[in-house]
């Protein structure tokens, strides 16, 4: 059974090898050579690239990343905890209730971001329809800036803590509820005390889920922040098209992957690769 | 106790408008006879510039091409190695997996656009259709794996020890006995792959080459420029034809 | 007397505990062996290294004289009823049967499939799937579908744990009926001393990896070998170093002459158990002795001074409290 075994993974090592694990290794060697004149990467070996990240617009631009994927990731349990509540609470159609909550996850990122840019663009749905009804008299500034950014990342990842919260919610024990109920405890409390303090599992979960792709997020800081919301993800982008400084945006990519393998591994701690 | 169940009830449906408004409000003005936000009429006119526009019908046979080809191959490595892990877990692989699927998207696509380049000097290629389609059977897989393990995982495993017992080699109790098991998870797998394919952006635009642009990567710029109805009649299509998609991806996960 | 099936000294170890220890068993062909023990004796480890699903650590399995240990489940001449039968859920009942037989080329494959299914009574079923059918009519696709192959030998792992305890009587006499019919040697793996008892010609009690005693049941339960044997076959009451059964001990009022061996005690309580009343007594030196009388006999008051009395050829004795010794029947 071994061999075949081995053949039945080869197929995926390769690829992973070949298109994930090699590429990731090349931009580590870029990350250490210096930017070639015309863009490329020439020697010799120098760490210059990570040292200019120290740089105040740098790190500007991480804080802003961090800071944008927290108040998205926050936005979302605290949106996706009380969905998550009531789906789990339904008597029936529950596959029904959380279908109804991946569907648009599933159509199309590019799409449900544009759909963003429709309604705040200053000749957008929203400022067309509270002029008209006479609100305001000029068109609100609503995007191109980090609150649009984290509607537009909270519109997208929300499900992601539906989910997870929903499983924890419906592994909860109802008799630990009615325990509480009997014992004097009003439903608030209840919740307050046990219920969410019970979910800590599923908030770790979604939290993980939402804010690593946040943190690394291009196309919504692109599309709605314009060039004023500037996150990690786009100083990379940047770096391989308009820049050309390869080095310099090969380390960026790897310090972003740093951050991310220490977060999975303090916060994920002990959940293990439920994915797989 | 029933106050607060309608409470949230309230909330719910405050929550699902939320998600589903906004595509609501685009599709419905993508039948809007004006290009501005104001409602001027029914018309199918966005429709038609739609389809009547070379670079986004070229743009979609692209995707489409790309699409199938990805999901044919990561459907078919992604549910061996969905069985080999299943028969015996390898950690490596499977951290590698998961590794690939936490990573930003803009990570992957850069790191395969400077491995590209970097092989580019040994062999005389460019970057084209079948460079996309590499990337896109590289992170689909993943997904695949997904999918298809879980589906593995509600699979008896002593079925395939029966099948040796009474005489069946490896190969034939995996072709005879669980292939047939788990067949609608692969159909939904490949469905969730094509779809993911489909969809890309971030890798497909830095891997791309110039004659391989694809539907997102046209959007994308249109949209870069504002807002244009065209989009909203593209997605519209799109959100249909996806949302089809998924729904019978669902369906027979749960078949 | 052929040998059918032969373990020599098979072994199977884990790092940190040995699930079989080195047993040695032979089967003679057509008869009806039944392997005992409690859950985690080694019993089903044992049965799956002559199935081939594990591979002993050492010792040799041979099958009509020729070594096994090596091949592969599909290369083997055995055949397994699995304890959830395993049917294959998206085959029919007809399907499911001829499996094994497509993997050989034959002839007459239809009729061997009509005439396995009338033996196990399944005729008409054959279109049903499995998730159509009770677990009786399972169970006995199972075993169609392993006798259907003609094996050298038929291993079954518990296949009556998964049935109604109702069921279990009747399916037990269908299976002993059907073993009779084709002669195949099956080699039965169960915990239920009852079930061992009554289906088997002979039988093996297994304890940690261990084979302790191999006989006839009426060897095992009269003569049993270890104290463990013993216990495992049926009640027993020590009284001291010797184990006397709750059946073979009379109570009686007055000190019991005539060669019996005796007992002073006192009532506990009688408990009524339908066919027969369990009388709990407290011996003299505080252990305690349960007796099994006949419901029309004497009733005793709780408190009351009896005597307890037996057979002293009824006494179990055993030499050291050593397990290990393999008594072969």
């Amino acid at each position: 059974m071994t061999r075949l075994r081995a053949w039945f993974l080869a197929p995926t090592w390769t690829a992973q090898i070949a298109l994930f694990l090699a590429p990731l290794a090349i931009i580590l060697g870029y990350s250490l050579l210096t930017r070639g004149v015309y863009g490329g990467i020439t020697p010799p070996w120098t760490a210059e690239s990570y040292q200019r990240l120290i740089d105040p617009i740098y790190l500007a631009i991480l804080w802003r990343s961090f800071w944008v994927a927290g108040a998205s990731t926050a936005l979302c349990l605290l949106l996706g905890f009380p969905l998550a509540l009531f789906i789990s609470r339904a008597e029936r159609h529950k596959n029904f209730y959380l279908g109804l909550v991946m569907l648009p996850f599933w159509t199309s990122f590019l799409v449900r971001t544009y759909a963003w840019m429709f309604l705040l663009r200053d000749t957008g749905l929203l400022n067309t329809a509270l002029q008209k009804i006479g609100l305001i008299h000029s068109p609100l500034p609503l995007l191109y800036n980090d609150g649009a950014v984290i509607l537009g990342l909270v519109y997208g990842y929300l499900p992601f803590t539906v989910l997870p919260l929903y499983a924890t919610l419906e592994r909860l024990d109802r008799s630990l509820l009615e325990a509480a109920a009997d014992l004097g405890a009003k439903p608030w409390t209840a919740l307050t005390r046990i219920t969410i303090p019970l979910s800590a599992p599923g908030i770790r979960a979604g939290a993980i889920l939402v804010f690593i792709p946040c943190l690394g997020a291009y196309l919504t800081p692109d599309l709605l922040g314009g060039g004023k919301s500037v996150m990690i993800g786009n100083l990379i982008q940047n770096q391989f098209t308009t820049a050309r400084d390869w080095p310099f945006g090969s380390a960026v990519s790897l310090v972003l992957m740093a951050i991310v393998m220490v977060l999975l591994f303090v916060i994920a701690r002990g959940e293990g690769e439920s994915l797989l | 106790m029933r106050r607060r169940g309608t409470a949230l009830a309230i909330y719910a449906i405050a929550a699902y408008l939320f998600l589903h408004l906004p595509l609501l409000i685009l599709s419905i003005f993508s039948f809007n006879a004006s290009r501005f936000t104001v409602w001027e009429g029914f018309s199918l006119h966005w429709y038609s510039a739609a389809l009547q526009d070379s670079q986004l019908t070229e743009s979609a046979l692209n995707s489409l091409i790309i699409a199938i080809a990805a999901t044919a191959v990561s459907t078919v490595v992604g549910t061996l190695c969905a069985y080999g892990l299943w028969k015996r877990n390898s950690r490596p692989l499977a951290g590698s997996l998961y590794l690939s699927l936490v990573t930003p998207e803009i990570v992957t696509g850069i790191s395969l656009l400077a491995f590209y380049q970097w092989i580019f000097r040994f062999l005389r290629v460019q970057l084209g259709m079948h460079t996309v389609i590499l990337a896109h059977v590289s992170f689909s897989i993943a997904y695949v794996v997904i999918v298809v393990i879980a589906r593995l995982r509600t699979v008896d495993a002593t079925l395939e020890e029966a099948a040796l017992d009474l005489g069946a080699n490896e190969w034939q109790a995996f072709r005879y006995v669980t292939l047939p098991a788990i067949l609608p998870g692969i159909i939904a797998a490949a469905l969730l792959a094509f779809t993911v394919s489909f969809d890309d952006y971030v890798i497909t635009s830095l891997v791309a080459g110039v004659n391989s642009e694809t539907l997102p990567m046209v959007i994308y710029a249109i949209a870069r420029r504002g807002v244009n109805p065209v989009v909203n009649a593209i997605s519209a299509l799109i959100v249909v034809g996806f949302g089809a998609l998924v729904l019978v991806s669902e369906r027979l996960q749960r078949a | 007397m052929e040998r059918v099936l032969e373990l020599r000294d098979v072994s199977k170890h884990y790092p940190g505990h040995h699930a079989v220890n080195g047993v040695s068993l032979s089967l003679a062909r057509g008869e009806f062996f039944a392997l005992l023990g409690p859950s985690g004796c080694g019993k089903t480890t044992t049965l799956r290294m002559v199935a081939g699903f594990e591979e002993p650590t050492q010792g040799e399995i041979r099958l009509n004289g020729s070594t096994i240990q090596h091949l592969k489940p599909y290369q083997r001449n055995v055949s397994t009823v699995f304890q959830n039968y395993a049917l294959f859920p998206h085959l029919s009942v007809r399907d499911n049967v001829e499996f094994g037989l497509r993997r050989r080329a034959g002839n007459h494959i239809a009729d061997r499939v009509r005439g396995v299914l009338d033996l196990v009574q399944l005729a008409g079923k054959e279109s049903r799937r499995p998730a159509q059918l009770s677990g009786g009519e399972r169970q006995r696709v199972a075993l169609a579908r392993s006798l259907v192959l003609e094996p050298d030998v038929l291993l079954l792992d518990e296949p009556l744990s998964a049935l109604d305890p109702n069921l279990r009587k009747q399916v037990r006499a269908e299976l002993k009926a059907i073993q009779r019919r084709v002669g195949i040697t099956f080699l039965f793996v169960t915990h239920d001393q009852e079930e061992a008892l009554s289906l088997s010609d002979r039988l093996g009690v297994m304890n940690k990896g261990r084979l302790e005693q191999v006989g006839t049941p009426e060897e095992i339960y009269l003569q049993p070998s270890t104290r463990f044997v013993a216990s495992f076959l049926g009640a027993v009451n020590w009284i001291g170093e010797v184990g006397v059964r709750p059946e073979a001990m009379r109570i009686a009022r007055l000190p019991s002459t005539n060669g019996h061996r005796s007992r002073p005690a006192t009532i506990v309580r009688s408990t009524f158990l339908g066919n027969c009343v369990h009388v709990d007594t407290r011996l003299s030196d505080g252990d305690p002795a349960v007796v099994e009388v006949s419901r029309l006999g004497e009733s005793f008051a709780p408190g009351e001074s009896v005597h307890l009395w037996w057979e002293p050829a009824d006494e179990l004795r055993f030499g050291d409290l050593h397990q290990g010794d393999v008594h072969s029947g």
